[in-house]
């Protein structure tokens, strides 16, 4: 369930066009069109600003892009405990574990991103310790909040995914696992972890590319990312469509290689049909 | 009471699903090289019994020896009995080879990764000593050439032999084979019988629990026929399957063929 | 500082001096935009989904082009760009008329962007829903002469429901998160309402905090009907594990 509802919303390898049966009639019309459409933006429209600022939209992108990774690597790091927790833990971690998920996946990420920026920015200052600490110059950034934010949202939805994996390993692949001898950790760590992630590795995917597109709203906390660059343009240039039409380009080209990405490695792992 | 050359000795062992007594004081002994098939009706406590022996299921009551050495457990405070040692009940599990019915291989690694895995992991073999007998043994197997398939794109009789060679590759004792082929389609269950087959002629030491019948008949040394949680009737396969002394074995017997 | 003033609860109070009246309203503009958001995109995803599965190979191909773009790039510049586009061109359209501009409603324009998004997640849940009916079942029911038409109507809708109603319901949830982006655009839903009350008195973890749960209720008060919802389609479903 949650594979399906992550493939409706993020664009995933299983969508990348076949080779063999693209290029036909109406669609070499289509891209004739298409193609059309690009050039009349290009020469219609005003992008005499873009050399200025592309030294800063590749900043930005690289932010978005460090975001993304960062976040999607410490909240995966955070989801398999949470995973774990979930189909075998003690109550007294199982049922926070469970809060856990449902709070951060009840609540819109951009009020938890202005509780943590906003809330605790404001809470800090108030605590000495705080401001003698050496975290202090960190804390005083927008980015530790961004980082953050996403990092517990990450979690929390992929922390489901993970229960999901944990809990759909097959029973018997373990029962071989003890039959030959294996303690309890190294069954764990060589073959219901790996095998877990085996499973969640199509929609883990899928809450990457969902997760890329989580990211502009650390643009609201002052974070420079690339829809933060493009809405400098579109405050200095009074210009609405064109800075808007590049940032949806560009995080097409950014899913696009992700997908592209993830396709190859699927290809190298095969995960369906097991 | 036990002795080395014992490979496995049962003594009177019960297991009970809550209120529902599987296996009510069955005892087995296999010497080495012995074949053991264990035969039985469905829900006669064939399965139940083998999965004991290596601990995956826990007896409710009931000695278990493996080389002589026995299972240490203690009552888990429900009327049952716990391992009283982990590590002892893993280090012994490590001698008794387990084939299951629906092959659990390892579905994230290939065929080659599964059967290095416990060499490697467990016995802590090293890298190049477990390729060697992994290799060898899919060899032996048939498998050879697929070593670097996924289980997912082998069929079942293939994964059968593959899973074992995994057992084979822990240098087990004993190996236990828990219906073996009943996952099978017929057209696959003779590949995987006649590895079986060929491990019984090497003078292998095996339990299996089987249902066809001409196998048990035509490998097996000693032939235990459970029924309704006792051994109702063993011996060898000439006189269980020529000359059968109780009523309900004539009636399993003729109920097979 | 850190005192007695540390939570001052009179904040969320109902009328004037507190903000919980204001709150209030801001989470009922919240559930009006994702109620009429989530409608409008479900019917656009019946339409996506019958094009994109008996369509003809342009229609498919354009509706890819719809739900690959919706499915790649964020909400928060969807949202923009639909917010900016739309009202842009609605008036347009209307000055060509000679009618003059009009005044968009928030409102409109929000369910408006959240219901162009949501049509193009809608589109894939109900596609995968109607695909994963076993094709045994239509052709059995074309085998007793049903017209395609009816095929469609007394077979494949009800037999998808059940595929479909856990993504839907998925999308319901999203929808009431999503209208939390509406914020960016200055849109009065719940979340500026919290922002502004928060920066107004500087109970920022309050506000934050009293928001975060009425959102979390949302949720949860959903749960309970998606819950009922589930078991009711399932009937007539082999329980699975």
């Amino acid at each position: 369930m949650t594979d399906e509802t992550t493939h409706a919303l993020a664009y995933t390898p299983e969508d990348l066009p076949k080779k063999e049966s693209f290029l036909k009639p109406h669609r070499i019309l289509l891209i004739l069109l298409f193609a059309a459409l690009v050039v009349a933006i290009a020469v219609f429209m005003r992008w005499d600003w873009l050399p200025r600022y592309l030294p800063r939209l590749g900043s930005g992108i690289l932010v978005s892009l460090a975001m993304l990774f960062s976040t999607a690597f410490l909240g995966f790091l955070l989801a398999v405990p949470l995973g774990l927790f979930q189909v075998t833990g003690p109550s007294f971690l199982k049922v926070p574990a469970r809060i856990f998920c449902t709070v951060i996946r009840g609540t819109p990420l951009l009020l938890q991103l202005w509780l943590l920026y906003y809330g605790l920015g404001s809470l800090f200052p108030q605590f000495p310790a705080i401001r003698q600490s050496f975290l202090w110059p960190y804390l005083r950034e927008a980015w530790p909040y961004g980082v953050a934010a996403l990092t517990v949202s990450f979690a929390a939805y992929e922390g489901e995914v993970m229960r999901g994996a944990f809990a759909g390993v097959p029973a018997g692949e373990l029962e071989a696992a003890r039959a030959y001898g294996m303690g309890r950790w190294t069954m764990f760590r060589r073959i219901w972890l790996p095998r877990a992630i085996h499973r969640a590795l199509p929609t883990l995917n899928g809450e990457t590319v969902l997760q890329l597109k989580s990211t502009p709203l650390v643009a609201t906390i002052t974070v420079v990312d690339v829809y933060a660059v493009i809405s400098k343009v579109r405050q200095e240039t009074y210009l609405t469509y064109e800075p808007l039409l590049l940032l949806a380009a560009i995080y097409m080209c950014l899913t696009g290689t992700l997908v592209v990405a993830f396709r190859y490695f699927e290809n190298r792992i095969p995960t369906r049909g097991a | 009471m036990t002795d080395a050359a014992q490979a496995i000795a049962v003594t009177d062992l019960h297991k009970r699903f809550g209120s529902l007594e599987v296996l009510k004081g069955v005892s087995l002994s296999a010497q080495q090289g012995d074949v053991i098939a264990i035969i039985g009706g469905s829900g006669s406590g064939k399965s139940t019994l083998l999965r004991c022996i290596n601990m995956l299921e826990l007896p409710s009551a009931g000695q278990i020896s493996v080389h002589g050495e026995e299972i240490r457990m203690k009552p888990d405070g429900r009327g049952g009995l716990m391992p009283a040692d982990r590590k002892q009940v893993q280090r012994i599990r490590t001698q008794l080879g387990m084939v299951f019915q629906s092959f659990n291989l390892w579905q994230h690694m290939t065929i080659l990764q599964n059967v290095i895995e416990v060499p490697i992991h467990v016995l802590n073999k090293s890298k190049a000593e477990a390729l060697e007998t992994a290799e060898a043994l899919l060899r032996r197997v048939g498998l050879y050439e697929k070593r670097d398939a996924y289980p997912a794109f082998l069929s079942g009789g293939q994964q059968q032999r593959a899973a074992i060679a995994r057992a084979l590759a822990i240098q087990p004792l004993v190996m236990l084979f828990d219906e073996p082929t009943s996952a099978l389609d017929p057209e696959l269950v003779g590949e995987v019988l006649s590895v079986i087959g060929d491990l019984a002629v090497e003078k292998r030491t095996m339990v299996l629990v089987t249902h066809e019948m001409k196998f048990a008949r035509d490998v097996a040394s000693h032939i235990v026929f459970l029924h309704n949680g006792v051994i109702e009737e063993q011996g060898p396969p000439e006189a269980i399957f020529g000359a059968p002394k109780s009523e309900r074995l004539k009636k399993f017997i003729s109920s097979i063929h | 500082m850190v005192g007695d003033s540390f939570i001052n609860w009179s904040l969320l109070s109902l009328s004037a001096p507190g903000w919980g009246g204001l709150l209030l309203q801001g989470f009922l503009s919240s559930i009006e935009i994702a109620v009429g958001g989530y409608a409008l995109g479900l019917l656009l995803g019946i339409g996506g989904a019958s094009g994109k599965l008996y369509g003809g190979p342009l229609v498919r191909d354009l509706l890819e082009c719809y739900t690959t773009v919706v499915r790649a790039v964020p909400e928060l510049v969807l949202i923009l760009l639909l917010y900016y586009a739309g009202t842009d061109l609605l008036n347009q359209v209307l000055g060509a008329f000679g009618i003059g501009t009009v005044d968009i409603s928030g409102l409109m324009a929000g369910i408006f962007v959240i219901g162009v998004v949501q049509g193009a997640y809608s589109t894939e849940v109900l596609r995968g829903a109607i695909k994963a009916v076993p094709a045994g079942q239509i052709e059995a029911a074309r085998a007793y002469g049903m017209s395609p038409f009816m095929v469609l109507r007394r077979i494949t809708l009800p037999a998808m429901l059940p595929y479909a109603i856990p993504g839907l319901a998925n999308l319901w949830l999203i929808a009431t998160k999503d209208t939390a982006l509406l914020a960016v655009v200055g849109f009065s839903e719940l979340t500026l309402v919290t922002r502004q009350a928060a920066g107004a008195t500087k109970a920022y973890l309050l506000f934050f905090c009293a928001a975060g749960a009425l959102y979390l209720a949302l949720t949860l008060v959903s749960n309970v009907f998606i819950g009922m919802l589930e078991r009711h389609a399932r009937r007539g479903f082999a329980e699975q594990r």
